[in-house]
């Protein structure tokens, strides 16, 4: 309790009154009330900022989500040891360090990197192409990395679903879709939810990928922040940004939650 | 039980092994990179344990390696036991604020890694802390005992009372009872937490990027600062390296699983 207040609440609110507070020289602070760095923070510049940031996380949680569910469902409905077989290799990746995750796809796609040399040797194109350093680089990287974050809450939701009631739908006339729509993906939306979540809320910080593999070129909140932090020096800023990427991350939990719990009391008559 | 699901449609399997193949294609060229030694003069491709043996007698990388796992050590420590005593504290008592802690443990799973890093930052400065391995540890702490927590409160939650009734109507002590009834009983729990948290410690980059000092890089940042310098022969060594001995790891961790179950049934057998 001592220690979830003082490592966890206690930093959370100190971040807020730096937020509030004027930069000094060499990166300290100077104890004067302001709203000045908020302000800042809704600077054109930065809002476009915030707007690709946004973007690319919900972009990337569409596609994890898009990808992972024939991924969980293969998964659900495999054999045991086949579906040992496949979290076995689906956790390898999960688990080796980020770092060396997110540099392997920096090497296959840089300029010594075999498809550069495999497009020079088909003659694709004549001299070695640097493919990283792009927006689309970025979203490759965040999908794969953050994929297992996707499929597993939906396989443990799959794992729970009952699959004959997908042919009593077909025995009733349900279309495969229909089936699908109306029986299948209602059903595991709490696997649905949870891996949105967890995809969607790191994803929106995150800092190592656009890094790593966009280059200078992409520049995203986590990117910004932290540049406040360790080039800038402007502390007070960087909490500003923080609390505005909080905010949004918390604005964006409630709504997911509030559309969930009314379509739970939406449901429940029709089940009946 | 054995329940009847239907094959997957064709699309459905073909999506699932692209997957699984882009998943493994870049940590496959990480592998056999990290065995290839580009001739600079002619451009060829020669076969060579080069980039291991260039690896192997960094000792800055060694110095880093160390400080991972000391890192992962002690946090792996502390989150374990302050884990398991919040899991305890959350399902046995009540007292004044524990909705608030409650939803406190989960606090570091769904805000951004970012925002935690850098509330640390700010909190350790302000306190005059100096940035260092105990820093980072602290940090770690932090981060990864919410799923100690988790784990090990699952386990309380199906966890049957009447045992310990049963113990303490035998004519155990209180002490007897938690040591040799509740312990053994959450123990699975509490290993598959702490492995968490060692994972977690020992993948962790962004919170420790922020939180350590100078010379206190671990692995990750250390390897994250040879790559911003460029691609050498080294990291790719390094990374397979570290490839190899996750899926070790994640051999190892899907044996003892099987072991806990057996355990619980023989339990369970024996209730």
């Amino acid at each position: 309790m001592v220690w979830a207040g003082l490592f966890l609440l206690a930093p959370m609110i100190i971040v807020f009154i730096y937020s509030l507070l004027v930069k000094g020289v060499y990166g300290g602070i100077i104890f004067e009330w302001t709203i000045k760095n908020y302000e800042r923070a809704f600077d054109w510049l930065y809002l476009q900022i915030f707007y690709e940031s946004l973007k690319l996380a919900t972009l990337t949680t569409l596609s994890c989500l898009l990808i992972g569910y024939p991924v969980a469902y293969v998964l659900a409905t495999a054999t045991d040891g086949m579906r040992n077989i496949l979290l076995v290799l689906l956790i390898i990746p999960f688990w080796t360090n980020f770092v060396v995750r997110t540099y392997a796809l920096k090497l296959l796609f840089s300029e010594q990197g075999p498809i550069s040399r495999i497009g020079i040797s088909l003659g694709f194109w004549s001299e070695p192409i640097m493919w990283s350093n792009s927006n689309g680089m970025v979203w490759f990287g965040m999908l794969t990395n953050y994929l297992p974050y996707m499929v597993l809450p939906l396989y443990v939701s799959l794992e729970k679903f009952d699959f004959s009631l997908l042919e009593a739908g077909r025995d009733l006339g349900a279309s495969a879709w229909n089936n699908f729509w109306r029986v299948l993906i209602p059903l595991t939306k709490h696997g649905i939810i949870t891996g949105s979540i967890l995809v969607f809320t790191p994803a929106l910080g995150e800092f190592l990928i656009p890094d790593m593999l966009g280059g200078a070129k992409v520049m995203l909140m986590g990117n910004l922040i932290t540049e406040q932090f360790m080039k800038m020096r402007d502390w007070p800023f960087g909490s500003a940004l923080s609390i505005v990427l909080m905010s949004v991350v918390v604005f964006g939990l409630v709504t997911i939650l509030r559309m969930w719990m009314k379509e739970e009391t939406k449901l429940r008559p029709e089940k009946i | 039980m054995e329940r009847s699901r239907p094959s997957p449609p064709w699309f459905v399997q073909s999506i699932t092994a692209l997957t699984f193949l882009i998943l493994y294609v870049p940590l496959a060229v990480l592998v056999i990179y990290s065995f290839v030694l580009i001739d600079p003069s002619s451009g060829q491709t020669l076969f060579s344990f080069e980039c291991y043996s260039q690896a192997l007698q960094d000792d800055e990388l060694r110095k880093a390696l160390n400080m991972s796992l000391w890192v992962g050590l002690w946090s792996t420590l502390g989150a374990s036991i302050l884990g398991t005593a919040t899991a305890w504290a959350l399902d046995r008592f009540s007292f004044p604020g524990k909705q608030w802690l409650d939803a406190l443990t989960l606090v570091p799973l769904v805000i951004p890694e970012i925002v935690m890093a850098l509330s640390l930052l700010i909190w350790f400065v302000l306190l005059k802390f100096s940035l260092g391995s105990v820093s980072i540890i602290l940090a770690h702490i932090t981060f990864s005992f919410s799923y100690v927590v988790i784990t090990v409160r699952t386990r309380l939650a199906d966890f049957d009372h009447s045992l310990e009734e049963a113990a303490l109507d035998l004519g155990a002590t209180p002490t007897q009872t938690f040591w040799r009834v509740s312990f053994p009983l959450i123990w699975p729990g509490i290993l598959s937490g702490a492995l968490m948290a060692f994972t977690l410690s020992f993948d962790d980059f962004l919170i420790t990027f922020f939180t350590a000092g100078v010379g206190s890089d671990t692995l990750p940042i250390k390897l994250y600062s040879m790559i911003k310098y460029g691609i050498s022969p080294k990291i790719n060594a390094l990374s397979t390296l570290i490839l190899l001995s996750t899926i070790v790891m994640v051999v190892f961790a899907f044996r003892p699983k099987k072991i806990g179950s057996r355990q619980s049934e023989s339990l369970k057998a024996l209730g």
